[in-house]
């Protein structure tokens, strides 16, 4: 059997951009952006992909190119009590794979849901004796009702489980048919499938760019965005959202970078690589901001219209103050006081939480898509680039569980990889289920923000410090000098000797006191629940304990497994010590060894 | 003589009259908004419009209650305002001094809504029956829904795609197997066991040997 190799250098560069531009890039990196004022948020930000960012990105991609393992298999060389932080990588890679994988589930339905005129978001379903709308969608708008009645189907919390939503498993099921189908020859499947998946983002992007820019009030928005608002720089939070942003935009600590870096030709210059890949994920999300900040003052400005021409406000950001908007009779000629500050400006600048996240993209984003003419091909090309940016992530994530599973030696030899991999989409399958259930959201909400958090923070710090003093500065250096003829320069070293483990030691600390402060709530969609305007819309709620004890038990399992590992293969070695010697020699090679023992047995 | 007869016939018309009040039980509020929708063209409400809708309302009443003969002079009106809006009533046109029941009035008008709509040129949103609350156009839902069959079809290209590969790959891997051994027959002479010794898996990648190639510079 031979190692899979990529066929050229594009596919693995293709295939890094792919796993480290994702959703987050489209739906995180823009409100971040909003909310801290603009432009200035950009400093804290390329500060923490320079210094942050580019080494551990660098540093993962030298050690996979050189030891050319997966995430499990480097760990152990490096040192057998650091294995466990494959573990780690592993775990957190299967965990953030099956509901990443149930977002783009969602996306699917949406994106079948495009091909219909009218869009079914756009306007509300009659109730049961035809004489009116219904209830629970007359009292928000239709794109809500679409997203959390007829999608979700969700219950009013994460308690109330509901029952498993048929359209949603069959739409998980298709989605895991597709990932399937690209990993099923490994990453010769996968290096084609990319050529797709990671370009694919960015002519959508382009076309979308062109046709904002030339809608109504797209320069409100885009002025918004990017008017900086320097005394933000003196709040501690920036700069850790800047931090965190980064990190998890760049998905490091994954082991997917590792695997896909091992495939590649020993004398590959990886620095150039590291860099290329890092500078894009930021220039791609910096791309994507303009159009979808384009699209939201356009939104704005025809939620401003409809209001100043007197019909009935019916878009979610007249909804979240409503008490001030006055719904009057269309025969009456009677006057009506509109509050002065209800300008487009006004609208930006009340946009909640659902700015981000599924929010923008099923409510917010879809309801932008209703008003410009054309709607269903806007439609079908967002979510088409939504499921390619998800896509491509996904390839990440698979390849770390797979890649530490064949490092293993779990599985014998005489299981093709097909069925491998089959085995292991259909175990993500049917553990992601729970995401199909009538609380689904919710839980998708408590992994997005649990899992793929802390424990990837721990992970990182422990890569950088077991590279860089287990190993050894100047045995990596080596390493580097062997693949690319140049040694790291100073700022490299600097870089991962100090500013990098310091910033992320910080970042953790600071991450997790942030977290323990506030009584971590989630927002819930309750129909029986009613605002004082007489409106419906999601409403916080704090985590019952359960909830909280599998919260805790979440962060807490990936990470487990570093110091179980240390302690296993501390006490195994004190039992083995008489025993003969395991490490290498120059002089013992097990390949050699066991040709010859094959020869003999051969020629008797 | 000729009085006492005027009075009789003037009777019944002022007793129905009597009947209409605004507010009344048995009555609907009806407001029209003609400006709103013909802009431009919009026609002049006097008289003749009135006897109009009171014939279209003895129409429906007559379409839903088939077999009672409903006359314009049935349908009594009352409180009319100049920017159209006005009350009435229904009488029995068996007693023209008891009113016709609110719910029967409301189905028949229910009915035939889009008849009355239409010899006005008007709308459920511009001619109101206050109270009445409009049939709203049955929504068509195809069947089967239009997302099964877009899913219907991405997933029968996944699926052909996963066997397709899948077969493929098997019967790369029985070609092999037949290629490999025929060639063990003939190089089973001829091997020669350090060639084969980077592409044999077996063998532990050794970092210190390689090592040492470099850098021994004699």
């Amino acid at each position: 059997m031979e190692l899979p190799k990529w066929d050229n250098k594009v596919q693995y560069l293709l295939t890094c951009i792919g796993f480290a531009v994702g959703l987050g890039n489209v739906w995180r990196f823009p409100y971040l952006c909003q909310i801290y004022g603009g432009g200035a948020f950009l400093i804290p930000y390329l500060i923490a992909l320079v210094f942050e960012g580019l080494p551990l990105l660098y540093l993962e991609l030298a050690i996979g190119q050189r030891l050319r393992m997966g995430s499990i298999g480097v760990w152990n060389s490096i040192s057998p009590l650091l294995g466990g932080v494959g573990i780690a990588s592993m775990l957190v890679s299967f965990l953030v794979g099956i509901f990443y994988n149930t977002i783009l589930a969602w996306v699917l339905w949406y994106l079948f849901h495009s091909f219909q005129n009218p869009l079914p978001w756009s306007q509300c379903p009659l109730n049961d004796n035809l004489t009116g709308y219904n209830v629970e969608c007359e009292k928000s708008t239709p794109v809500n009702y679409f997203w959390y009645r007829e999608t979700l189907n969700i219950t009013p919390d994460i308690e109330t489980s509901g029952s498993l939503q048929w359209w949603l498993v069959i739409c998980l099921a298709s989605a895991w048919c597709v990932v399937y189908i690209c990993f099923i020859k490994g990453i010769e499947s996968v290096g084609k499938a990319v050529y797709v998946t990671a370009t694919f983002p960015y002519l959508v992007l382009t076309i979308f760019l062109i046709r904002a820019l030339t809608l109504p009030g797209a320069t409100d928005g885009l002025v918004y965005l990017f008017t900086p608002d320097w005394e933000i720089l003196k709040n501690p939070q920036v700069w850790l959202d800047a931090s965190t942003q980064i990190f998890f935009s760049l998905s490091v600590a994954f082991g997917g970078l590792i695997a896909f870096s091992s495939y590649n030709e020993e004398r590959n210059n990886c620095e150039r690589d590291a860099v290329l890949v890092g500078v894009i994920n930021s220039a791609t999300s910096l791309y994507a901001s303009i159009p979808i900040f384009a699209i939201l003052g356009f939104k704005a400005t025809t939620a401003y219209n409809s209001c100043i021409k007197g019909y009935v406000c019916t878009h979610t950001l007249c909804n979240s103050k409503a008490s001030f908007v006055f719904l009057f009779d269309t025969n009456e000629a009677d006057s009506f006081y509109i509050s002065s500050f209800m300008l487009p400006h006004y609208f930006l600048a009340s946009l909640p939480q659902s700015a981000s996240g599924t929010g923008l993209a099923f409510i917010v984003f879809t309801e932008a898509v209703i008003e410009m003419p054309g709607s269903q091909i806007w439609a079908i090309l967002f979510f088409v680039m939504l499921f390619s940016l998800g896509l491509s992530s996904m390839f990440g994530n698979i390849e770390g569980v797979l890649t530490p599973i064949n490092d293993l030696k779990l599985v014998p030899k005489w299981i093709p990889k097909e069925l491998l991999t089959a085995i292991i989409c259909l175990v993500a399958f049917l553990t992601a289920l729970i995401f199909t259930l009538g609380s689904g959201n919710y839980w998708v909400e408590v992994f997005n923000s649990y899992v793929g958090s802390v424990p990837l923070l721990i992970i990182a710090f422990f890569e950088i410090t077991g590279v860089i003093y287990v190993r050894g500065m100047k045995n990596f250096s080596e390493d580097i000098y062997f693949m690319t003829g140049n040694r790291p320069n100073i700022f490299w070293k600097a870089c991962w000797m100090v500013i990098s483990p310091l910033m992320l030691l910080v970042v953790l600390i600071a991450y997790v006191v942030v977290q323990a402060q506030t009584t971590p709530s989630y927002p819930t969609w309750n129909p029986a629940y009613v605002s004082k305007s007489r409106v419906l819309t999601w409403r916080l709620k704090p985590y019952p304990d359960w909830v909280f004890a599998i919260i805790i038990l979440l962060c807490v399992l990936p990470v487990i497994s570093i110091p179980l590992v240390a302690l296993y293969k501390l006490i195994c070695c004190r039992i083995k010590k008489s025993s003969a010697r395991t490490d290498l020699n120059p002089y013992c090679n097990d390949g050699f060894e066991v040709e010859t023992r094959e020869q003999q047995n051969q020629r008797a | 003589m000729l009085e006492k007869i005027l009075v009789l016939l003037c009777l019944p018309s002022a007793l129905a009259q009597h009947l209409c009040t605004p507010g009344a039980s048995d009555g609907y509020k009806v407001r029209l908004s003609i400006k709103t929708a013909l802009g431009d063209q919009a026609y002049v409400w006097n008289e003749n419009e009135m006897f109009l809708f009171r014939a279209t309302l003895a129409f429906a009443m007559r379409t839903h209650f088939n077999g009672q003969m409903y006359n314009v002079s049935n349908i009594v009106v009352c409180d009319e305002t100049p920017r159209v809006s006005f009350w009435f009533v229904v009488t029995s046109p068996l007693d023209t001094s008891t009113l016709v029941d609110r719910k029967d009035v409301e189905e028949a008008v229910r009915k035939s809504r889009n008849r009355i709509n239409s010899a006005f040129l008007l709308t459920d949103k511009t001619l109101e029956f206050i109270g009445i609350a409009p049939t709203l156009a049955a929504p068509v839902y195809p069947d089967p829904p239009p997302w099964l069959i877009v899913f219907g079809v991405v997933m029968g290209a996944v699926g052909a795609g996963i066997i397709i590969l899948l077969v493929t790959s098997v019967l790369q891997k029985k070609r092999k197997k037949n290629e490999k051994s025929e060639g063990e027959d003939d190089e089973e002479d001829t091997r020669v066991k350090t060639v084969e010794n980077g592409t044999a898996s077996d063998g532990v990648y050794n970092m210190s040997f390689s090592d040492d190639e470099r850098f021994t510079k004699m």
